[in-house]
């Protein structure tokens, strides 16, 4: 039964196959899982933008939205009739095609990186040996529609948004990269679906996720920190920053090529979520083995839930940075960190079983902290600002 | 160490995210439509007429003596004065207004015809949803919708209207009083000198006159005296502590308007006549 009710959506995907004949089989099979995955996300998107209005407004003792439906719940499908019933403005002077394109490409890219994501066991569309790397591959493509948007839109606003994007994503990328390149160490794997079922098993009913460990931990909030940078969410948006460049990259966009713009930012929050919890969290895996008897499915979407909230939790929290602070960041704190707990990790590789390691590593990651962070962080105090210009 | 601060900030909001929920101190949030908060007591936004009674039209206290017509700095109270007369709360025949129209959407609300009317006709209402979707017609008032009754008055401003009452029926006390000694010395008079028949005559009028009024007066009376009784305890239902410190300034002013008022009605009830 426990075992029927973990395995519901591919026990009934194949009854459904059963229909058809052999050779429909597989691109059906793969049309079905894709109109899941488009449809199932939007859906989530929905929920989450509510539950975000909601949340950033408990923490600033609002209600937030209550409005339509009980309790505001039908706010999203009200949001959405209007973006779909607004006009579709291209300016004059902007390169309709590219413009039209940019947010297409933005929500194609999204999307792609859920191929590779387990979602539960056997739930992956393409169990493929480099699935990390098509992640990252596609990840870095929004990138490019980013851009498209901002350089086709003719508007300095657009421009400088996509161009801090543009800065912003590439250096995070790299920390990005760099994080979960530990991972692919340990397990010896770039397919997702390993990297999971390397975490499954436990001992005394604990989990071996990889965020147990010293460089687990450190990778993973490096991860955490260039992911949400990389999604261009609070406190590191930047690139569409309300009060200093109208909306970046996406000013000049309305209706629905907003939304799309819109559901492809937190599409993407939901990929980067689902590739954390893989690796780091053991994706569809259960966090005690007592509570193995829940689908696998439930926990990573609860997975996928908890890191949403901490997303918005970290959104109703922290100011926006500084363009040079979050440059000095990514490349004077961040990446030092990510370099490090690669030879961290490397050294808990060799040193092999005991609390031996388990000293050494934890002390070079937590010095390298405190170093790192009290003089790279320090404010540098360069005297004062002269104009040569502007006097 | 770096990252403290955030944590810090993190668990603020965290606090403020689980208290919202329990705290009612917290959430300051007024649901406007459903939920309204108490308007102090000092509030106001447009002028209203006052009626005694349960008749708007015959109680009506303006006499359209049109003195805040005058007054008005934005120019817009219109009154027409009528051409028959109606006896006042204290029972002497007034002309009344015909038409009383204040636009406004042009009137600032600067409470100048509420100080310079002699009679407490005009007061100021604290009603503040008036949108309409006719800016013109909509936003001109005319004094069937002017016309509130002293009841609602007692209402939004109870410490004022009060004390308007009581002047009033002080007023009216006064007025019966020498009404009265002015008949007792006519009574006295005619009961002296038999002969003196034209002088006689006069004050037979004057008494002849007054029973009708008088009944009237009464009935006028006790509306306040009715109105006043729900307005008597302190702590007025509907107003918070926002109405403390509005009242107590409205106090003093209406301690200093007395002396002015009655000058000014001294003035006024010549004017209608002339």
């Amino acid at each position: 039964m426990t075992e029927r009710l973990d395995q519901i959506f591919v026990l009934l995907k194949h009854w459904l196959l059963g229909y058809l004949p052999e050779s429909w089989q597989t691109p059906v099979g793969v049309i079905i899982s894709v109109v899941c995955i488009i449809g199932l996300y939007p859906a989530l998107f929905a929920i989450t933008t509510v539950l975000e209005r909601k949340g950033v407004g408990r923490i600033q003792n609002r209600l937030g939205p209550n409005r339509v439906g009980p309790y505001g719940i039908l706010q999203p499908m009200a949001d959405g009739i209007k973006s779909l019933t607004k006009e579709d403005i291209v300016p004059t002077s902007a390169d309709a095609v590219v413009h039209f394109l940019a947010p297409i490409i933005l929500v194609v890219t999204v999307f792609m990186g859920f191929a590779v994501l387990p979602m539960g066991r056997n739930m992956v569309l393409v169990d493929m040996d480099a699935g990390l790397l098509f992640y990252f591959a596609m990840g870095a493509s929004t990138e490019l529609s980013v851009f498209m948007a901002g350089w086709s839109s003719r508007n300095k606003y657009s421009l400088l948004g996509a161009m801090r994007a543009v800065a912003q994503m590439i250096s995070y990328e790299v920390a990005l990269l760099l994080s979960s390149v530990v991972i692919v160490m340990m397990t010896g794997s770039l397919s997702l679906v390993k990297i999971v079922e390397a975490q499954n098993h436990y001992s005394y009913g604990l989990p071996h996720w990889f965020i147990f460990t010293p460089w687990g931990f450190a990778g993973f909030i490096m991860y955490a920190i260039a992911g949400t940078a990389e999604t261009n969410r609070s406190p590191f948006d930047l690139p569409e920053g309300e009060s200093e460049l109208v909306a970046g990259y996406h000013t000049e966009y309305s209706g629905f090529k907003f939304a799309l713009f819109f559901l492809g930012e937190y599409v993407a929050m939901f990929s980067i979520s689902g590739l954390g919890s893989t690796l780091f969290l053991g994706g569809w895996m259960a966090p005690f083995a007592a509570l193995q008897f829940i689908p696998s499915w439930i926990w990573f979407f609860g997975k996928l839930f908890v890191s949403m909230a901490v997303f918005i939790w970290v959104r109703g929290t922290l100011p926006r940075l500084r363009q040079d602070q979050l440059m000095n960041f990514a490349w004077k704190f961040v990446l030092p960190m990510c370099l490090l707990n690669l030879f961290v990790a490397a050294l808990w590789r060799f040193m092999g079983d005991g609390w031996l390691r388990w000293v050494v590593c934890s002390a070079i990651l937590i010095l390298a902290y405190v170093n790192i962070g009290r003089e790279g962080m320090r404010r540098k105090n360069f005297g004062p600002r002269s104009y040569r210009y502007a006097e | 160490m770096l990252g403290d601060g955030i944590l810090k900030g993190l668990a603020e909001t965290a606090k403020n995210f689980a208290g919202s929920f329990v705290s009612k101190e917290r959430m300051t949030t007024v649901e406007y439509p459903e939920e309204r908060l108490p308007l102090p007591e000092a509030a106001r936004n447009f002028p209203f007429l006052v009626y005694d009674g349960n008749d708007w039209e015959k109680g009506l206290r303006c006499v359209a003596c049109q003195i805040c017509e005058k007054e008005c700095p934005p120019k817009c109270i219109y009154i027409e004065k009528s051409k028959d007369k109606k006896p006042d709360y204290v029972g002497k025949p007034q002309i009344y207004p015909a038409k009383f129209d204040i636009d406004i959407s042009v009137c600032m609300s600067c409470q100048i015809c509420v100080e310079v009317c002699p009679f407490e006709a005009i007061k100021m209402n604290t009603e503040f949803e008036l949108a309409t979707d006719d800016r013109f017609g909509g936003l001109l008032l005319d004094r069937k919708q002017l016309a509130l009754s002293n009841e609602y008055y007692h209402q939004i401003h109870p410490t004022e209207a009060s004390e308007v009452d009581a002047r009033l029926a002080e007023e009216k006390a006064k007025v019966e009083a020498k009404a009265k000694a002015v008949a007792e010395a006519a009574a006295a008079k005619a009961a002296a000198g038999a002969p003196a028949a034209p002088v006689a005559a006069k004050p037979a009028a004057s008494v002849e006159a007054k029973p009708v009024p008088a009944n009237k007066a009464a009935e006028v009376a006790k509306a306040p005296a009715m109105a006043t009784a729900p307005a008597e305890p302190k702590p007025v239902p509907g107003t918070g502590t926002d109405g403390a410190a509005p009242i107590t300034a409205e106090d003093k002013k209406n301690a200093e308007t007395p002396a002015k008022t009655n000058e000014g009605e001294a003035k006024a009830q010549g004017e209608p006549k002339e």
